[in-house]
């Protein structure tokens, strides 16, 4: 018999909430390891140079310099980050030094490291450091970085051509030839940082006389981080430990192996000593990975009753000068192309994905993975085609959706998918906005010389993605996570698991499925995050799994707990232990409490003696899911918005936005909504105002929150959420991933509702952000073409 | 070239007397000399509000204010406010709301939106401006001003 307990499915607050809230929180910089140094990087300040010399002299000179580092002082303790993919031996890599060696060729790239008694010593220290560089062209633009005449942006490479390949069928142009109607659109999405309010910190302490290296780490895979240290400081990854602090944000931006963290593991191997790595601010926009740039050309054909016939996309992405390590820097691009058309019907595809190195940071991981940009490139092409074949927008997505079926359906680029919902979370969002009205005000306010548009944005998720991808490339990524539970005495449940919280509260969720599974209040039960050196072995954090995947380690776990407790409560009751329940934390026969969960953990873990001859308790269990009965967990839902654009200065107000998501059951709304309205707005954000501004050298000129600009409270609307819940067959809780779909929406749906808007005056916006001078130039370039 | 000076500030009810760099700013000050380690630094460049504590009753941005400028003053800072009933009230309405993720931007939000409901701003839009110099990158801002409308229409 299953609880009948509530802590699953409810809006329970974060676990952790009372502790943050009261400034209690723990973050990497707060904490201290006594006698410890701190380290300052001096970054290359150009985007490509060959290293001519490097004089610290001065700067060891300055009274509380412990150390300095260069390139060569760690290569003989550090290797390179060599990435390698084994099922795409033609991603070429060079191996970047984590501290660079005789060239730059990004701006930013860690040359030296200093080590002092504070970090401001350290920081003088940096500026007493000359650095002679033989200036070398600098190859900005992914697009001209692939033209055969390009200066190479390492000089050791060939060419700038990190990948190139053709998805889907590649004989497809007959189909456009013939077709009743063909849209085109031009897309750039400018690069864009993720911006986690706690910049990157690491404290690395390598004990010389026992050799082992401690770690705290604001990031999301301490286990990813334990295996990468021991393998590039040639330490034992059993004396290697890595516990995370608490973590002020992530996105994916903590996803990776950063050289200067390395840097600072190796100097702390060099010298003994603890050594503590914070980024500023100013250092994380020039060193944090970036993400999303991309040039896009895009066609989609349908037939005159507005089918769609085919998709032909062709994707630039920008890489950046070296790839990120160890996970690499494709995941992006390919999924921009994979997940075009997703929702959809769609009877033939092509894509063609390049990907190109350039003198800029290395680009990784930010919360979507190229999936907003198939989503909004998707998106934009079927609202043209609706325009151009007179079909309302929402009646042609409707048209097109692929069906509610429980079974395994190909999408556009043949990714499998099941269990989708698309037609109901239309239906829901048609009302939920009242569509119709918002139509009807459209076209009156027209009249009045007021333009406002709607956007739609329908989309197909993957989430909880398993261990296909990395697998293949034998990256040594963890995609399964695990739950480990302990009955405590007093009747309490702890509970360990491997998956991390960077603010989710999957954590909490977690603790929701232990106490409603088990049968105890929620308050009885404790979760904590594995580091390296849990029982556990898991991915942490990443493609949106930590309740999917991990939530089902623990709903199994939780299960089998509550059965060895079960057949011990009936050992002590003589009773059938089919014929008792657990509830609230006590054990019930026949609707009667017989006895407290709190009585059965005192004589089952001091008083054995009591139990029938030979049993022994298991108190401790320990479960691990990985993905197996499907690659991934394909979630979807819709966003809506109601925009309004002033077309005198270019300036956009949001006059609403909807989104109906189905990511399965959903454990708590609370935190569920949460995500979603998050990722909204850093989608939003994306969007309308943030770019990383590069000139053509390389250079980052725009490289703070007053001029990188992330979205504020006076700009952003509230977000009406709904819910459809089609649970997921392949895993006994159902749940699907929800992390990134408010992101994956919102770029597409602002893409349209700006389209939609600048319609009227005969516009087209093609470069994302729509800052007010390109909504502007959009405008008046359509109104100059009208005069000609 | 680097001096230090001594200063006398009280910080949630305590008095220290200190000597520190002329150059620290109070967050460096609050964070590492006093251990005060809730009220946090984002961008050291008075842009994001992560750091915001009170002097002398007023909100500051701690970044980009130096300890020495705040010698004789009287501080509040977020481990202090579940004295203050007002910062007690919102700190339990962050928390039903979920007015926060992973609770880095809000010590700084706390005293921001104690300024708000001391200002008497009820309506939505008046509450999403005052909060409009605190950044936050995992809430999108909405259930922030849910938890302070719900505490400013209480009183």
């Amino acid at each position: 018999m299953m609880s009948t307990n509530n802590a699953f499915g409810g809006s329970a607050p974060s676990l952790s909430a009372a502790r943050l809230a009261l400034g209690e929180g723990a973050y990497l910089d707060d904490q201290q390891i006594p006698g410890q140094l701190h380290i300052a990087f001096v970054r290359s300040y150009l985007a490509h140079a060959r290293i001519i010399s490097i004089d610290y002299s001065e700067a060891s000179k300055l009274d509380g310099v412990t150390a300095i580092f260069d390139g060569e002082s760690l290569r003989d303790v550090c290797k390179p980050m060599h990435v390698e993919f084994a099922a795409f031996p033609d991603y070429k890599n060079i191996a970047q030094p984590v501290l660079a060696i005789d060239e730059v060729s990004w701006q930013g790239m860690p040359v030296v490291a200093i080590v002092a008694i504070s970090k401001a010593i350290a920081e003088d220290a940096a500026e007493l450091v000359a650095i002679e560089y033989e200036e070398l062209e600098a190859i900005a633009d992914p697009v001209a970085a692939l033209e055969l005449d390009a200066p190479v942006c390492i000089s050791e490479a060939s060419d700038n051509v990190a990948f190139d390949r053709i998805f889907g069928c590649e004989e497809i142009d007959e189909i456009f030839d013939k077709a009743a109607a063909v849209v085109c659109h031009n897309f750039t999405f400018d690069r864009q940082a993720g911006v986690p309010l706690e910049p990157r910190g690491i404290i690395a302490h390598y004990k010389p006389k026992s050799g082992f290296m401690d770690i705290v780490q604001s990031h999301q895979a301490p286990n990813q981080t334990r295996e990468v240290i021991a393998d590039l400081l040639s330490i034992n990854p059993l004396k290697v430990s890595v516990r995370l602090s608490d973590v002020g944000g992530a996105f994916g931006v903590k996803l990776h192996a950063y050289p200067d963290e390395i840097a600072t593991c190796a100097a702390s191997l060099l010298l003994g000593r603890p050594i503590k790595f914070v980024a500023d601010r100013m250092e994380s926009f020039i060193s944090d990975v970036q993400a999303r740039e991309a040039e896009v050309t895009a066609r989609l054909a349908v037939d005159g009753d507005g089918y769609i016939l085919a998709f032909d996309v062709d994707v630039v992405s920008g890489l950046g000068a070296y790839s990120t390590y160890p996970r690499g820097s494709l995941s992006e691009g390919i999924q921009a192309v994979q997940l075009i058309g997703a929702p959809y019907k769609v009877p033939a595809a092509r894509g063609r994905l390049r990907v190109a190195y350039q003198n800029k940071p290395p680009s990784g991981m930010y919360r979507g993975v190229g999936q907003p940009i198939a989503i909004a490139v998707t998106e934009q092409l079927m609202d043209m085609a609706a325009k151009a074949l007179a079909i309302d927008p929402a009646e042609m997505r409707r048209r097109n959706f692929l069906p509610n079926l429980a079974q395994k359906q190909t999408t556009a680029f043949g990714l499998h998918v099941s269990g989708l919902s698309s037609t109901q979370c239309l239906e829901k969002l048609l009302e939920t906005m009242d569509y119709r009205a918002l139509r009807e005000d459209q076209v009156e306010a027209r009249k009045n010389g007021i333009y406002r548009g709607i956007g739609l944005s329908s989309f197909v998720e993957l989430t909880a993605v398993g261990p296909g991808f990395y697998g293949a490339q034998k990256v040594s990524v963890a995609s399964q996570e695990g739950c480990s539970l302990r009955l405590e005495p007093m009747g309490l449940i702890s509970c360990e698991t491997s998956v991390t919280d960077q603010g989710q509260g999957t954590l909490t969720g977690i603790a929701q499925i232990v106490a409603g599974t088990i049968g105890v209040p929620l308050n009885q039960v404790s979760v904590r995050s594995a580091g390296s050196d849990g029982v556990t072995y898991g991915g942490g954090a990443w493609a949106s799994r930590g309740l999917a995947i991990g939530g089902e380690a623990a709903l199994e776990a939780s299960r089998t707990l509550r059965g060895n407790i079960l057949e011990i409560a009936g050992a002590l009751l003589q009773a059938d232990p089919d014929n008792l329940d657990l509830v609230d934390g006590c054990i019930v026969q026949s609707g009667v409490e017989r006895l407290s969960l709190k009585e059965l953990s005192e004589i089952a873990m001091f008083r054995q003696h009591l139990l029938p001859d030979g049993m022994k308790p298991q108190l401790s269990v320990i479960h691990h899911h990985v993905m197996r009965d499907a690659p991934y967990l394909a979630a979807n839902g819709i966003h809506g918005c109601h925009v309004e654009i002033d077309s005198e200065t270019g300036t956009l107000k949001i006059l609403g936005y909807w989104v109906v998501e189905d990511c399965g059951t959903v454990v708590n709304p609370l935190l569920v909504d949460g995500q979603i309205r998050g990722g909204v707005v850093q989608g939003v954000g994306a969007a309308l105002y943030e770019h990383c501004v590069y000139d053509s050298a390389g250079q980052l000129t725009n490289a703070s929150l007053a001029d990188y600009a992330i979205p504020m409270a006076g700009e952003m609307p509230d977000i009406e959420i709904a819910h459809v819940e089609t649970p997921a067959v392949e895993t006994a809780l159902g749940a699907k991933g929800a992390g990134e779909a408010g992101t994956i929406g919102a770029i597409g749906v602002m893409w349209t509702a700006v389209n939609d808007a600048l319609a009227a005056l005969g516009a087209r916006a093609c470069r994302q952000p729509f800052t007010p001078d390109r909504i502007l130039e959009a405008i008046l370039t359509a109104e100059a073409e009208r005069r000609n | 070239m680097h001096e230090d000076c001594s200063i006398n500030v009280r910080v949630n009810g305590v008095t220290f007397q200190q000597t520190v760099p002329v150059r620290q700013t109070l967050v460096d000050f609050l964070r590492d000399s006093l251990g005060l380690t809730g009220t946090h630094v984002a961008c050291e460049h008075g842009v994001c509000g992560a750091c915001h504590v009170r002097m002398n009753g007023e909100t500051i941005r701690s970044c980009t204010l130096l300890a020495v400028q705040a010698d004789g003053s009287e501080i509040e800072t977020v481990e202090g406010l579940s004295c203050n009933p007002l910062g007690a009230a919102l700190q339990e309405a962050f928390i039903k709301c979920g007015g926060f993720q992973c609770g880095f931007c809000t010590p700084g939000m706390l005293f921001t939106a104690m300024d708000i409901v001391e200002s008497g701003a009820r309506d939505r839009m008046a509450i999403r401006e005052g909060l409009s110099g605190n950044a936050c990158r995992c809430t999108g801002y909405q259930p922030i001003v849910d938890a302070i409308q719900s505490v400013a229409e209480s009183r």
